[in-house]
């Protein structure tokens, strides 16, 4: 990478303006301001008593002023140096890309449920309330568990939810257990949250197949382990074929079986976790139930526990008696709750769209779903096995596993890999994740893309790896042209973080 | 099923190329006894897009809107205009449908938003550095507290009786969860509270809010320099964004960590979620933050772009070792967050502030006329607490049938208090009108 900034293709030309044609440059908004300028109108300001005592702000915020049409185009501008689903095939493996419905999006828009306050009283919030009941209904019809969490604000928010349950479930019985076993393919989130409730964390091995090595973790297995933390299908795209007996095990040893289940959606409609073993799940409404990942959030991770854990859910939850819904939000009317884990009642406006998501699929069309998905990531394996170097052997669940053995030799990375894949106009797969294989190449298609899609992405792919293998290093090296940006100096970024736009700083 | 490409004859092909018979072969990893043998029949089948229009728009018909009548809630969400650009913008595809900056050379829309979002947060909190955003402002006060535990290695919270309940809840069940300790000090209407007596060498942090949970505010320079001597953190916490644009910062008053909810500021209530937690802090702290950081950098050709950064505190990282266990956090409302204040700019924020605090200040004035009720408020920004002769809740009931949403009852937040349960938390925004107030008081005075 070249790291002088020296330029590495020609850059202006003949432009006249400075904006490189239609090339993506565009300013800070900090950098566009004038005083005068507000992109609000609002009513002249009564006269009034000031009640401040004396904590008037003094001096400018230093916020710059533009008028509507500048935020607009600004933002406009900035949007079109992103990539998107909408726009395009984003198999990011483990983050489940698919199409996100604009139906779910009306309706999260509806006044009768955006407009509404969380502390209105419950009598004004009767819809509101039976629409987090419906969802929580579906939800526990298909994993078969009999209570959900519903709370929380996303995937490691349920993990610790759901792990703080575990916990407390341990010390109702008067146990204190220290291990967590997680497998080395685990989810970041996983090893973080165990480690924040104060558990040690305990890697298990994979084995050859790609899934957890039963005789390692039955060695670990004991009186001291609180919990197995076990993604399924895991973060090889493998269904781990041993589940019921790892449960079994874990059960047999008085500790609880954790399912991370970032990757519900191979299995959705079609089998269900309680029928694996499970103690506690969280659900990703963002990953499975395809609320728009909004480039990074905002997400939800309701959390399915069984009956033994349910009594330590977390406040509030919705009950239902022959008045009508109502909350319970309150430590004294749920003495063995684990407690609040954020304000107000969970992500109301994610639970919209995952209903609404449901509801459009029925029963009949998730079981499509997990089907389709499931076909689309094994065509992808079946279509590239031969010139890269899938990592296990099929079938493989909803996501294809490969690894950077095809590139050996060659000098081109799997991060090299990704970025030419960008100049083809596709988002490239998850790399360097899961970490039990060298080089990885997650690829997730989902069951939104077309046959049509997908034959021009293997195509692309086969291309590719031809091209590694055949020499052709600086197509990889130079990648990617075609962005608005090209590779970024993450070292720099890292060595002298600039975090904000300040005065007078250099463009 | 409209959202499924496959066709049939696609499948059989596809299902050739694998060299399987048929889609459930593929599930042979599955133990059998876990495969159901079709749909879940307790599930109905799919419907129709306005079929489904049709039952949650029933649901949401059953719900009483704060647009639809006059509304005055607030203690913790507040119902302020969104403009329409700022909707329409958040529905581009790029930036709705785009899954975290991992690729930076085709995120740059998302990159660069998230860079401005923290330039505007530093400077509304008057605070060095802050990051991508955190859930709301409960969970990003929780995380604040376990970062300021791990600066100063002492496991102590301290926590004003001012700090809003959720968000003190919040910080117990983490304490309960993970191992500290926190020492909370009882909600209380006199306007001292003794909280630098209780600072003492175990103390990580001190969490203190402003405008308090009844609306007042402080001036916690002294606290902060308690704080400093003692060798604690000042955390202070801000629920009503819209106020930084009229008082003075944190930040000014020496708070090492800044956290707010951001949902006043481009956010819908939403029934309380989502919403979007503020996070800043102290520069020499940064590594010690939960969370995304966006930073600048250059990219091959020497051009300015951005990247996240500084990601060896993360938990896809670090794992076990991470600062916080967040991945998700609440990218499109810091977006809205961002496009709105850009909107405002310096002159709309400070006269939306302004605006608020007028007709706040207005109203608390019309109440304080009605016999038998006392605005305990000296000092407020757009939301004050109301002493009624009765039960609180009781009015909130009776006017909800007006309807009115006449303010929230201090005791659906804390039940069982005596000493709070005539208390009505009353907040103003720019979309409240006169009229509105002169019937609530109109009504008032008829029922007291």
């Amino acid at each position: 990478m070249n790291q002088q900034g020296r330029p590495t293709r020609p850059t202006g030309g003949n432009a006249i303006s400075t904006q490189n044609g239609h090339g993506m440059a565009e300013p800070l908004i900090f950098e566009q301001g004038q005083e005068e300028r507000c992109g609000v109108d609002l009513p002249p300001i009564p006269k009034f008593r000031e009640r401040l005592s004396g904590l008037r702000r003094e001096g400018a915020i230093g916020l710059p002023g533009l008028s509507e049409p500048q935020v607009v185009r600004h933002y406009t501008r900035l949007s079109q140096m992103n990539f998107s689903i909408d726009g395009n095939f984003y198999p990011l493996g483990s983050c489940t890309m698919k199409h996100n419905p604009r139906l779910n999006e009306k309706l999260a828009r509806l006044p009768g449920l955006a407009d509404l306050h969380p502390l209105q009283p419950v009598s004004t919030v009767q819809g509101a309330l039976e629409l987090i009941d419906l969802l929580a209904y579906w939800l526990k019809t298909l994993t078969g568990m009999p209570a959900v969490a519903m709370p929380q604000a996303a995937g490691a928010h349920g993990e610790f939810c759901g792990m703080a349950a575990i916990k407390a479930a341990l010390a109702a019985r008067g146990e204190t257990r220290t291990k967590v076993l997680a497998p080395e393919s685990a989810h970041g989130t996983n090893p973080a949250t165990a480690a924040a409730l104060g558990f040690v964390v305990e890697t298990l091995p994979a084995n050859a197949e790609g899934r957890v090595d039963l005789d390692v973790f039955k060695a670990k297995l004991g009186p001291d382990v609180a919990a197995i933390m076990l993604t399924n299908p895991n973060t090889c795209g493998l269904f781990e074929r041993d589940m019921i007996e790892i449960a079994e095990a874990v059960h047999a040893v008085g500790a609880y079986f954790y399912c991370d289940g970032a990757n519900f959606n191979a299995i959705v409609g079609r089998i269900r976790p309680a029928d694996l073993g499970v103690d506690a799940m969280h659900i990703n409404l963002h990953k499975t139930f395809s609320t728009p990942h909004g480039g990074g959030g905002p997400g939800a991770g309701p959390v399915v526990l069984s009956e033994e854990l349910a009594r330590f859910a977390p406040l509030p939850y919705v009950v239902r008696d022959d008045k009508g819904f109502s909350l319970v939000e309150h430590a004294k009317d749920a003495k063995e709750s684990i407690g609040r884990l954020k304000g107000f009642h969970g992500q109301m406006g994610m639970f919209i769209r995952a209903l609404a998501y449901m509801l459009s699929h029925g029963a009949d069309g998730l079981w499509q779903v997990s089907g389709d998905a499931v076909l689309n990531a094994n065509y992808i394996l079946a279509s590239l096995k031969d010139v890269m170097t899938a990592s296990y052997a099929g079938p493989c669940m909803h996501e294809a596993l490969f690894d950077d053995r095809f590139l050996k030799d060659t000098g081109v990375t799997t991060l090299d890999f990704a970025k030419a894949l960008l100049d083809e106009g596709f988002h490239p797969m998850t790399m360097y994740f899961p970490l039990v294989v060298h080089g990885a190449m997650l690829i997730e298609p989902t069951e939104t893309e077309s046959r049509e899609t997908l034959d021009g992405f293997i195509a692309v792919m086969r291309n590719l790896a031809e091209q590694a293998q055949s020499g052709n290093v600086e197509l990889f090296h130079e990648a990617p042209r075609q962005t608005p940006l090209r590779r970024l100096d993450e070292t720099l970024a890292a060595r002298r973080p600039v975090l904000k736009w300040t005065k007078g700083q250099p463009k | 099923m409209r959202y499924l490409p496959l066709t049939d004859a696609d499948r059989r092909l596809m299902l050739e190329r694998i060299g399987v018979n048929s889609v459930d072969d593929l599930f042979v990893d599955v133990p059998a006894s876990a495969r159901l043998p079709g749909p879940l029949p307790t599930l109905p089948k799919h419907l129709a897009e306005f079929e489904v229009e049709r039952i949650i728009g029933g649901l949401a018909a059953k719900n009483l809107s704060a647009g639809a009548c006059p509304s005055f809630l607030g203690a913790g969400a507040y119902r302020h205009h969104v403009p329409a650009s700022v909707d329409q913008l958040l529905l581009r595809g790029e930036f709705l449908t785009s899954y975290t900056p991992y690729q930076p050379e085709v995120s740059q829309g998302t990159l660069q938003s998230l860079f401005e979002f923290q330039t505007q947060v530093a400077l509304l909190t008057g605070m060095e550095v802050a990051n991508a955003s955190m859930y709301d402002g409960a969970t990003a006060c929780a995380e604040a507290v376990m970062m300021a535990n791990r600066i100063t290695r002492r496991g102590n919270a301290l926590v004003s009786g001012g700090l809003h309940p959720h968000y003190r809840e919040v910080i117990q069940t983490m304490a309960d969860s993970t191992g500290f300790a926190v020492q909370a000090l009882p909600p209380t209407i006199s306007p001292v509270e003794e909280i630098a007596e209780n600072i003492d060498q175990e103390t990580a942090c001190v969490v203190v809010q402003n405008p308090d949970f009844f609306g007042r505010l402080h001036d916690f320079s002294a606290l902060a320099e308690i704080c400093q001597s003692n060798g604690a953190l000042l955390v202070v916490v801000v629920t009503e964004v819209v106020s930084l644009g009229l008082i003075k910062p944190p930040g000014a008053m020496g708070a090492d960590i800044v956290v707010a909810e951001g949902q006043g500021i481009g956010n819908a209530l939403g029934f309380g979620g989502p919403h979007v937690g503020l996070f800043a802090c102290k520069e020499k702290y940064v590594r010690q933050m939960p969370g995304r950081l966006c930073g600048q950098t250059v990219d091959a050709d020497g051009r300015r772009g951005y990247v996240l950064t500084l990601s060896t505190r993360e938990q896809h990282i670090r794992r076990e070792k991470a600062t916080s266990n967040i991945c998700t956090n609440s990218g499109l409302c810091a977006l809205a967050f961002t496009i709105h204040l850009s909107l405002l700019g310096e002159e709309g924020l400070t006269r939306l502030a302004e605006l608020n605090h007028a007709m706040a200040s207005t109203f608390a004035d019309m109440i304080a006329q009605v016999p038998g009720c006392r605005v305990l408020n000296e000092s407020f920004f757009n939301e004050f607490t109301v002493e009624l002769p009765f039960p609180a809740a009781a009015l909130v009931d009776k006017m909800a049938k007006v309807p009115i949403l006449a303010g929230v009852p201090a005791s659906r937040l804390y039940p069982d208090n005596p000493e709070l349960e005539n208390l009505l938390l009353v907040a103003v925004t720019e979309l409240n009108q006169i009229q509105e107030m002169e019937t609530f008081v109109q009504l008032l005075k008829v029922w007291l």
